[in-house]
């Protein structure tokens, strides 16, 4: 048996089969497959293909279309023209609320979706960042609305509480909100390592112990609740610790992406520079070797679910110093906890992948919401996209199926990020 | 957390490697019982509500029994005292159970665990009246599509494939039921389409599982988004617009002759819509289903081993899938509850994480439908209990009795279930 | 029942496991297939066994030609087959593991176990095994589980048994029995196929030898050939089984060992009381059948376990209690006997899986910083230095053979200042030019003036690698023998008869 294994060997390539050709061909072909065959190209198809079916969803179920389908057979034009009013209507719509408003003479309001599209990204490229480092350490963290509740009330509590001078009172409130986060999934890790109790179970039982403790905080007076009302809501934040507008007031675009920005070069680096980060990505993806190598599996856990939970918590204090600075309730999560893992898996878990992932999800919320205004299709059609996109995306032998692209040279093994393996729950569960 | 000692355990001569066993001493029970004894003295003894005698009242029975039971009132502060002091004495007996390398019997912990609740009820409904059977059976209607989520991940899970997407399946099933109900004015015929919906979406979950290979976890979480936002997006488009397609008849609770009668047990569990009663059904089909019948024979063996399942000639990719899509039906069915069995009419998002709740049961029930109908019983009566406290008037913030099943799931995972042990290949997809 | 294989070639992609691979097994004998790790035996026999589709070639049962979609199709044309890792579910019952594809039922698609049970216990007795129906499999010892595969094939009526590597996991004795088994089947008509790369073996039982070496048959054997005979066939070329040693130079006691007790987490005590001291410039070869306490001993060495008790003294300093970290800092080297699952992270680079075990502190981390250029220079280097072929420093671990994966191991094992080397199962599924590798680096090791302790299941590695031979049986060690002691005597201290008097004085 030769040295190499079968899916390792050099792929031979087919001169015999074309001789005439030049190596400058041979290698455009070998690029061409790699780009159809690798990820950028399957990932731009999940896009269309989500898109394609959002199209059909928004032409079934719109009235014009089911009206003149009721005559088809002696108009078919009119179908025809209704279809394309309605797609083209709702997609031109979703491109112009998220990027380029061609309607607008002036360039600076033209753009101004696309600094909408990066205020709704910032949150989502921060919990994405969160849940994607749980997922390169082999944990799935869906406590992701329970992280963010924490951080932004303990953030959005120094915030309008406690009066500092401006600029540390927003870096104590940001340090405030990261703690919170922290803890919150600190605890998680704790508690995987130390009992081996499941973190699926112990991050969505989280949420709603957050969910109810920020309720409660928020209707009792002295804790959140805005002194005087009696809604559960809080007080306005103070004017010193709120993100700084980064093109001044028209535009709804705050300081907090910077810290996004800030974020992913961390996670960048942690991931792929650091030596915690190798312990990280080591347990990742092989717990039983990594302990075999000396590395602290347990406290691996305690370190990432605390990191995880901190840059998750960085979306909760996006919102509370950012974009909701008028004081917030218990819904300031907006679902983001949920929205990250879809970022997550979109970005395949690579820093800059997510944060490519982020703007795209933060243009179908930026945009979903002109649509819906402007014509009239409910914003959930931006959901359906974006689970579609992740789904095929996940599923590459599915899509090249559908679009008969061939297969990529390099029969890599499927990789299967199996749960963890019997052996492992007990070296976590001493 | 454990200390070691000597080993003892003969090796009998015939057996070639057989190892002699020792005992290791877990102190985790007796650790636990010990907080919720002292959190006992605290909320009973030292915070001494009704120290002015006042009484707490249980109800047994409902006003239109038959068989009607009197009142039992206790003295809030004597049965407080009472009570903290025996869980004092069982948290005791359980250390030293441990160290004197014992058992502890399951019966103690059961013990324990309803005298602290008859001593936090008490404690609770001082100077007011507990209306027991209706705690109960809000209990049991409560955990209806918990107990439909939890069974159709068991079935999923124990085949070998992941199921997180249980929340799909319930808004699947409720969409459609309440669509297809409307429509055609018969709500069994909804309950006919919860279930094929339950099913689609377990047969994508299964297809990019088992044919794609796709992560498990990744599908299911990508499927609870695309049914929500389907969901949502055709009911703000199509439901709302039009109101005749969501206006299903509701199933009226069905009074089962004689047995609804029996006191308390007869309310509670024979005065239910068809759906409740469907429901014992299933959880005793699921049961027999999986560990009396030569399909569950099978379905437990490609979950566990599925290369040992494929040499005896088992299809494991069909059985999954087969295992897959009957779980799907039967959270599918859960999810009629939502509309058929309760509101009345489809609203987005109405599951509102009950799927994540029942997943929760499926891990706290270590994978059995008996013990997973029990882990969601126990959410349902939480949930229950806080609404029936938030009605007499709770001493305790209504927050933290929503908190209590949650806090008590941590500990009961981190303290008790820690070491679950799921069926060995679940979320592993089959390469031959 | 007669078998016959005619030219069945089976391809992985660019791999041909099987090229034209013809076989005849007459009714009622047993026909050994002979050949190294790799060399497609088990592949053949999953052909044969339905699992894989040959893309040519034929099976005949009895002259006709059989078509096997599945297992299935092939259970039922008679043919039965002994895994070599066990087709058993552990949480299954003996009777739902024997029954299970072939299940009875009564009313209401109840499942009916009486008849599996009737069914094992008349096997059972036939063969004086002596196995509870009831008995989960989890339970049993190794051994037993193999007679309930045994069990399974015969239920089935198979009239072909292939027994895949059987004695893997046997003592010399369970061997023997295994062979007196094999031997009554045989005579009750049964046809037997028997896969092993073991040539005493083959020559103890095989009524013919079939040799087969990268995918091909290169020759038929009788079993009167000698071992060095069939040993060259088997590789392709005259093969020294001893490694080229001297005698080792003894720099004093540098580990010792005294009264070590091993609990698992089954709460079961797997290393019952066991000491032993290793010297500078020796090789300390632990033996002993698969499972008997030797993989949990290296584990407890290198701090793996959590319930341990006696004293581990590395140059008079205490290792028991401390971490991991703490231990492979202490200078110990380790070869998990478990490469894929815990001596690689089978994702990462070989040149991050050159500093698995360096994650910590310098040279390959400054400041919390990874120095990727000197991880890169120091990959490049051990490349080279150790022969591992591969497109690279970046590749991917997993895509190693299995022999180079290994070099990976030692290289980074071998590269750090060592006080103790620890070798579990160096060479378990290598190729013979992998196994002359790391032989060679193991005695070069030793010769460096570092105590090596090497675990081996197998004796001719043992007796190739040992300057003195621990042997454990249950946990403990039965006795510590010169490397110079015979097989016959070792094998005896295998199933747990205590060392000659003689011998034990070293």
């Amino acid at each position: 048996m030769s040295d190499l294994t079968a899916s390792a060997a050099p792929a031979p390539a087919a001169p015999a089969a074309e001789p005439g050709r030049k190596d400058g061909s041979d290698r455009w072909t070998q690029t061409l497959r790699d780009i159809t065959g690798g990820s950028a190209m399957i990932s731009i198809l999940a896009v269309v293909f989500a898109l394609v079916v959002g199209a059909i969803l928004i032409a079934f179920t719109n009235e014009r279309v089911q009206e003149t389908a009721g005559y088809f057979f002696s108009r078919p034009a009119d179908l025809l023209q209704a279809v394309w009013d309605a797609v083209a209507g709702a997609y031109s719509a979703l491109f112009q609320g998220s990027i380029y408003n061609f309607r607008s003479k002036n360039f600076l309001t033209a753009i101004r979706p696309l600094t909408e599209t990066l205020t709704f990204a910032t949150p989502l490229i921060a919990a994405g960042l969160g849940v994607g480092l749980a997922f390169r350490v082999g944990m799935f963290n869906i406590g992701g609305r329970g992280q963010m509740l924490i951080a932004a009330g303990a953030a959005g509590y120094v915030a309008f509480a406690v009066e500092l001078p401006a600029g540390i009172h927003l870096i104590v409130a940001i340090l405030a909100g990261l703690l919170g986060g922290a803890i919150w999934g600190g605890i998680v890790g704790l508690l995987k390592a130390r009992t081996g109790a499941h973190e699926v179970i112990v991050t969505i039982m989280l949420n709603f112990v957050a969910l109810y403790l920020i309720q409660f905080l928020l209707r009792t007076p002295g804790a959140l609740q805005a002194p005087g009302s009696n809604n559960p809501k809080t007080p306005a934040m103070l004017p010193t610790a709120v993100f700084p507008d980064l093109f001044g007031p028209r535009y709804n675009l705050h300081a907090g992406f910077l810290t996004v920005i800030a974020a992913t070069i961390f996670v960048w680096w942690l991931l792929s520079r650091s030596n915690l980060g190798f312990q990280f990505r080591a347990v990742g993806q092989n717990p039983n070797a990594a302990r075999v190598a000396g590395i602290n599996v347990k406290n691996v856990y305690m370190y990432a679910m605390a990191i995880s939970g901190a840059l998750v918590g960085l979306a909760g204090i996006n919102q509370v110093l950012g974009t909701v600075t008028t004081g917030f309730g218990a819904g300031i999560d907006a679902g983001i906890g949920f929205d990250a893992i879809t970022v997550a898996l979109l970005g395949r878990s690579k820093p800059w992948g997510i944060f490519a992932a982020g703007i795209l999800f933060g243009a179908f919320k930026a945009g979903g919401f002109a649509m819906q205004a402007a014509e009239g299709v409910p914003i959930d059609i931006v959901v359906v996209v974006q689970a579609l996109i992740v789904l095929f995306i996940a599923a590459p032998p599915l899509v090249r199926a559908m679009f008969h692209l061939p297969t990529p040279g390099t029969t890599k093994k499927p990789k299967i990020r199996a749960v963890k393996s019997r052996k492992t729950n007990e070296v976590v569960a001493k | 957390m454990s200390t070691l000692t000597e080993g003892t355990a003969p090796v009998p001569a015939s057996a070639p490697i057989v190892k002699p066993t020792v005992k290791i001493r877990s102190w985790k029970i007796p650790i636990t019982f010990g907080g919720f004894a002292v959190l006992s003295l605290i909320l009973f003894v030292g915070l001494g509500r009704g120290q002015r005698g006042e009484l707490s009242t249980f109800r047994l029975s409902e006003g239109r029994d038959l068989i009607q039971l009197p009142e039992v009132a206790l003295p809030t502060f004597v049965t407080g005292v009472f009570v903290a002091i025996v869980l004092v004495l069982l948290a005791a007996v359980s250390a030293w159970l441990v160290y004197s390398h014992r058992k502890i019997s399951i019966v103690l912990t059961i013990l324990f665990a309803l005298l602290f609740l008859v001593g936090f009820l008490a404690w609770a409904a001082s100077g007011s009246t507990i209306p027991v059977p209706g705690l109960l059976i809000g209990t049991v209607t409560l955990s209806a599509p918990l107990i439909f989520g939890a069974l159709g991940g068991v079935l999923s899970e124990r085949a070998g494939v992941v199921n997180v997407a249980i929340e799909a399946q319930l808004l699947a099933g409720a969409f459609s039921s309440a669509v297809v109900a409307s429509a055609t004015g018969n709500p069994y015929i909804g309950l006919l389409a919860a279930m094929v919906a339950g099913a689609l979406v377990s047969m994508v979950l299964a297809a990019f599982a088992l044919k794609y290979l796709v992560d498990q976890v990744i599908v299911g979480v990508v499927l609870n988004v695309l049914v929500i936002g389907l969901t949502s997006f055709l009911y703000s488009q199509v439901l709302a617009p039009s109101a005749n397609l969501n206006s299903p008849d509701v199933f009226p609770r069905l009074n089962i002759p004689l047995l609804s009668e029996i006191p308390i047990i007869g309310p509670v569990l024979f005065r239910q819509t068809i759906i409740v009663y469907v429901m014992y059904v299933a959880v005793a089909v699921v049961y027999f289903g999986l560990f009396r019948t030569k399909w569950g024979l099978r379905v437990r063996a490609v979950g566990e081993h599925p290369q040992a399942a494929d040499t005896v000639g088992i299809n494991v990719n069909r059985t999954r899938f087969v295992a897959v899509t009957l779980g799907g039906v039967i959270s599918g069915f859960g999810g009629a509850y939502f509309t058929l069995g309760a509101v009345g009419a489809f609203n987005k998002e109405m599951t509102n994480g009950m799927g994540f709740i029942a997943l929760a049961a499926v891990i706290f029930g270590q994978w059995h439908p008996i013990k997973a109908t029990l882990a969601a019983l126990l959410f349902g009566f939480a949930t229950n209990l806080q609404n029936v406290l938030g009605i007499i008037g709770s001493p305790v913030p209504s927050e933290f009795m929503l908190m209590l099943p949650y806090v008590v799931t941590i500990f009961a995972v981190a303290g008790f279930v820690g070491r679950s042990r799921a069926p060995a290949a679940d979320g592993k997809p089959y390469i031959k | 029942m007669k078998l016959e294989l005619r030219g069945i070639t089976k391809r992985f992609g660019a791999l041909v496991a099987n090229n034209n691979i013809s076989l005849t097994v007459e009714s009622g004998e047993i026909h050994a297939l002979l050949g190294e790790n790799g060399a497609g035996k088990s592949t053949l026999m999953n052909v044969l066994y339905g699992l894989y589709i040959a893309e040519e070639g034929e099976i005949l049962l009895d002259d006709v030609v059989q078509k096997f979609a599945g297992p299935g199709d092939a259970m039922n044309a008679g043919i039965g087959m002994v895994h070599q890792h066990f087709m058993l579910v552990p949480v299954f019952t003996v009777a739902e593991n024997v029954v299970l594809g072939h299940e009875q039922t009564t009313f209401g698609g109840r499942l009916d176990l009486s008849a599996a049970r009737a069914k094992v216990r008349e096997i059972s007795d036939r063969f004086g095994f002596d196995i509870d129906p009831d008995a989960l499999i989890e339970d049993l010892p190794v051994g037993v589980q193999q007679r309930v595969e045994i069990i399974k094939a015969l239920s089935q009526d198979a009239k072909v048994l292939v027994f895949d590597e059987p004695t893997a996991v046997l003592t010399p004795q369970e061997t023997d029995e295994l062979m007196i088994i094999m031997r009554q089947l045989a005579e009750s008509g049964t046809s037997i196929v028997f896969i092993t790369h073991k040539l005493r073996e083959v020559r103890a039982v095989a009524d013919r030898i079939t040799v087969i070496r990268l995918g091909t048959v290169v020759g038929e054997a009788s079993p009167t050939a000698t071992n060095a005979e069939l040993a060259s066939l088997m590789v392709g070329r005259a093969v020294e089984l001893t490694v080229h040693k001297n005698a080792p130079e003894l720099r004093g006691t540098a580990l010792s060992v005294k009264n070590l007790t091993v609990i698992d987490a089954r709460n079961q005590v797997v290393v019952n009381n066991v000491s032993f001291d290793v010297q500078a410039g020796e090789v300390l070869a632990i033996a002993g059948v698969q499972g008997n306490g030797q993989t949990e001993l290296t584990e407890a060495l290198i701090g793996l376990q959590h319930h341990v008790t006696g004293s581990i003294e590395l140059d008079g300093k205490p290792l028991r209690g401390h971490s991991v970290r703490h231990i492979l800092d202490s200078g110990v080297g380790f070869v998990p006997e478990d490469r894929t699952e815990d001596g690689l992270v089978a994702d990462f680079s070989i040149a991050e899986n050159l500093m698995l075990d360096r994650s910590s502190g310098a040279p390959f981390v400054k400041g919390g910083n990874l120095q990727l250029g000197f991880r890169a220079k120091f990959a490049a280097e051990k490349i080279h230095e150790f022969d591992i072929r591969s497109q690279g420093s970046d590749m991917e671990a997993g895509r190693l053979s299995g022999g180079n994966q290994q070099k990976v191991v030692l290289a980074r094992e071998l590269s750090r200042d060592l006080r103790l080397f620890v070798a579990a199962q160096p060479t378990r599924g290598l190729d013979v030019g992998s196994i002359e590798f790391v032989h060679t680096r193991i005695i070069e090791t030793r010769d460096s003036g570092i105590p090596v302790i090497v675990v081996s299941t197998e004796l001719d590695e043992v007796v190739a690698l040992a300057d003195r031979i621990a042997v454990m049986y249950r946990g403990e060690i039965v006795g510590i023998v010169p490397g110079t002691t015979p097989r016959a005597t070792l094998g005896l201290m295998m199933a747990g008869e205590h060392a000659p008097a003689t011998e034990a004085v070293l």
